[in-house]
């Protein structure tokens, strides 16, 4: 349509203004944008009235009052004299942290299963088939209700436990408990010096990287960087005279028979519900993670393992230095948005009453009635997030494309 | 010289011996396949042990100490020693609830009608051999969410009742999940056609609409969609007009898979080859009639897999609704757990375990059939 030359200078005139592409497409974007301002003066309108009916204030100033609910489980200071503002931030880190521990072990999960796809073992690889179709075929609140109602009920009771690791970790029916750091003064000093090797680390990689180009040496830069990050943490730790200690969970075994159980804020907890949709998000991210994997491996052509082979390098900087860095270009972009989507799916948490943003929202929602702020702030917060990992892919993209002449 | 007579020399050839048993048959197959090597003994080991602690218990749980036939709990409750096994005594009573939720009993045949309805149509559908594709796209796409309209909700001419009203409170089960996920992705598709064809358009606004449009309902999750059709719809209509849930529910979802859908499409349509842009503009072809008659039925017919991909999501998905207070095939067994009469320790395991087959038997067969699609449409357009 509008690929049809312009008319050039002098030329005699269309026939009619109707057949003019130009005229056309300005005609329809008109009537487009004339019915959307339509469509939106139409809502606003009947919100404005249905609000007035209702007798709810719209507006941003129900953040400041009191929020009088509690939180299972939050990262920030919140006690039920807070306001509601600060209940959905406490939902949004609790939305943050479960996407951050679900993309982590997701992130294992999905690579094991995904290389163990490609084995030569048939055992192994019809084992990870049959993970990644069980999973991926049925439904995610599904498996959180199984993990939830049906796996984390059967553990012990209250006054019960189940350890594990060296009875470090104990699993009941109100949560997993563990030893929790305790950071005294002086242990400051740790986090700069974590900080501290990851800038050297940084520098060092470009130091070799400019010297590999120039010299061809190379420098193990992996093995020194894990060297300073643990290295350089661990030495401050006993020079500043060992200012961080672990607590551990207390388990009360004798006394009054209500009293018996874990000790309320002694040690580190993680909620069952936490646990539940945890476990579910990364098991079920990782079958499509793991697909992920395995296409990125196999469209690395074989002549590039035989290219390398042919050039005498041996098969454990082959996989490293020929076919890895080629097979994350084909992975990195899908792998994004499954984790965009493990972020998106995390708002399920309000089936199990774990306190996301979606959960405490919904909270929110029903006791203020700001249906339309609410949903904003939903909205807002996911959105971003997409919007953030949309750009880092392009910039990723960009970085990593194929360079062609 | 030394006798010639003696032949030192074959003059035939010997007699094929068999290959070694090592090499061939399943003793051949094993060593290859399962023990090449030391590591690869060790990982066949392990593999089989995490394959054994994981069917046994099940087979145990589902087949071995499941409880098939009885009235009430007390056939399901664990004997002394033993443990508890399924109870599919359980889902037996609740299967009618399972598949058409608190539809009246009496007008029960007219979701069947309507269940039947949509295999006949959609089978021969699915079937690349079978004849009359087009009538029975029309009658699938067209004709068949009519009638299924009236047979489900009744049908009322001028106050002679023909077929009793059944309000969508009562529906459920998986009459529910059929409902919103085959509505869903059958209106989604004309929706995502226009989209996608609006990102690839060369006016400026229609490109910005659709492409704010997509990235939006791409970008946050269903249940904000779920909760923004049931809580935030009824605000923005004129005072009195309302919504059934149900429908409700189902215009947040078509618009939500309406996003994927686009995607999916464009996907397609960048598929396309420019010369078939340009042939059909040199045989004069107009906008409409170009992407009608030359480019979408190609663009389409490669995206097959991609619409049954996104419609396994959109059935899986349809568990949301339980959310917003809707009865899905899951909300339906989830609510069936607060009934005493069949409360056992193994009832929530069995149940969830029912809706698991379900859902599996469902989105695996849709899988297996996008995979042979993909295989079947992979011809023409690969170089």
């Amino acid at each position: 349509m509008a690929v049809q030359e312009q008319d050039s200078a002098g030329a005699p005139a269309r026939a009619s203004l109707v057949n003019d592409p130009k005229v056309r497409s300005l005609f329809y974007q008109v009537i487009l944008v004339a019915g959307l301002v339509a469509l939106g003066y139409f809502i606003v309108t009947n919100t404005i009235a249905n609000l007035e009916r209702q007798n709810i204030a719209s507006g941003w100033g129900f953040l400041e009052n009191t929020a009088g609910f509690g939180i299972i489980q939050s990262l920030i200071p919140y006690a039920e004299t807070s306001t509601y503002g600060t209940a959905i931030m406490v939902g949004f880190f609790n939305t943050l942290m479960v996407a951050v521990v679900g993309i982590f072990f997701a992130t294992i999960i999905g690579f094991v299963v995904g290389i163990a796809r490609l084995s030569n073992n048939w055992v192994i690889s019809k084992l990870a088939y049959w993970y990644v179709e069980l999973i991926r075929n049925v439904p995610l609140l599904l498996q959180i209700f199984f993990w939830y109602f049906a796996v984390l009920r059967a553990v012990p009771g209250k006054r019960d436990k189940w350890s594990f690791g060296f009875d470090t970790f104990h699993l009941n029916i109100t949560g997993l408990y563990g030893p929790k750091p305790i950071w005294e003064t002086g242990s400051a000093f740790i986090v700069y010096a974590f900080i501290l090797a990851i800038v050297l680390s940084v520098v060092i990689a470009k130091w070799a990287k400019k010297r590999q180009d120039a010299t061809g040496q190379q420098f193990p830069v992996f093995l020194t960087a894990i060297g300073l990050i643990v290295g350089l943490p661990v030495i401050t730790y006993f020079v500043t005279g060992m200012p961080v200690y672990l607590e551990h969970p207390n388990y009360v075994e004798k006394g009054p028979i209500l009293r018996r159980g874990f000790e309320l804020g002694v040690g580190a907890k993680l909620i069952p519900e936490f646990l539940a949709l945890t476990a579910a998000l990364a098991i079920y991210t990782a079958a499509f993670i793991a697909e992920i994997v395995r296409a990125g491996i196999q469209a690395v052509s074989h002549g590039q393992t035989e290219a390398a082979r042919a050039l005498g390098i041996r098969n454990g900087p082959t996989l490293r230095l020929v076919i890895i860095p080629q097979a994350m270009r084909v992975i990195i972009p899908p792998l994004t948005s499954q984790y965009l989507n493990l972020t998106k799916n995390s708002s399920l948490a309000v089936a199990i009453a774990f306190p996301d943003l979606v959960s405490v929202g919904g909270t929110v929602l029903n006791q203020t009635g700001q249906a339309i702020e609410i949903i904003a702030i939903w909205m807002a917060v996911y959105l971003s997030l997409s919007l953030i990992t949309s750009a880092f892919m392009n910039w990723y993209n960009q970085r990593m494309a194929l360079v062609e002449r | 010289m030394a006798n010639l007579d003696i032949a030192q020399v074959r003059t035939e050839e010997a007699p094929k011996l068999p290959a070694p048993v090592s090499t061939t048959g399943v003793i051949g197959w094993m060593r290859q396949n399962l023990f090449s090597s030391i590591g690869n003994t060790v990982l066949t080991v392990i593999g089989i042990y995490i394959a054994y602690s994981l069917i046994a218990p099940f087979i145990q749980f589902a087949l071995i100490d499941a409880v098939w036939t009885g009235e009430n709990r007390e056939a399901c409750l664990p004997k002394d020693g033993q443990h508890a096994g399924a109870c599919w005594a359980y889902v037996k009573a609740y299967f009618p609830q399972f598949i058409y939720g608190r539809y009246p009993t009496e007008e029960v045949w007219r979701v069947n009608i309507v269940y039947f309805l949509f295999a006949a149509l959609l089978i021969p559908l699915a079937m690349p051999s079978a004849p009359f594709k087009r009538t029975n796209a029309l009658l699938f796409l067209v004709v068949f969410p009519i009638i299924a309209y009236f047979l489900l909700t009744g049908l009322v001419i001028g106050g002679n009742v023909i077929l009793p009203v059944v309000e969508t409170a009562q529906w459920g089960g998986l009459l529910v999940t059929l409902v919103i996920a085959v509505t869903g992705i059958v209106a989604s598709l004309p929706l995502g056609i226009a989209l996608a064809l609006g990102r690839r358009s060369k006016m400026p606004i229609i490109k910005l609409v659709s492409v704010i449009f997509i990235e939006f309902w791409r970008g946050v999750p269903l249940i904000t969609v779920l909760f923004m059709s049931s809580v935030m719809l009824p605000l923005f209509l004129p005072e009195g007009v309302t919504f059934d849930k149900l429908l409700r529910v189902l215009i947040g979802v078509t618009l939500f898979s309406a996003a994927y859908m686009a995607e999916v499409v464009r996907g397609g349509l960048q598929a396309i080859p420019k010369g078939q842009y340009e042939g059909a503009m040199a045989l004069g072809l107009r906008f409409w009639p170009m992407m009608y008659l030359i480019i979408l039925p190609q663009a389409l017919k490669l995206v097959i897999p991609g619409i049954v991909n996104t419609f396994i999501g959109l059935f899986k998905d349809t568990t949301l609704v339980l959310i917003v207070g809707m009865f899905d095939l899951l909300g339906q067994i989830q609510s069936s757990f607060t009934d005493p009469t069949w409360s056992t320790p193994s009832q929530g395991h069995t149940g969830y375990l029912f809706a698991a087959i379900v859902f599996f038997v469902f989105c695996f067969g849709m899988s297996r059939y996008s995979i042979f699609m993909e295989h079947k449409l992979h011809t023409g357009h690969k170089r």
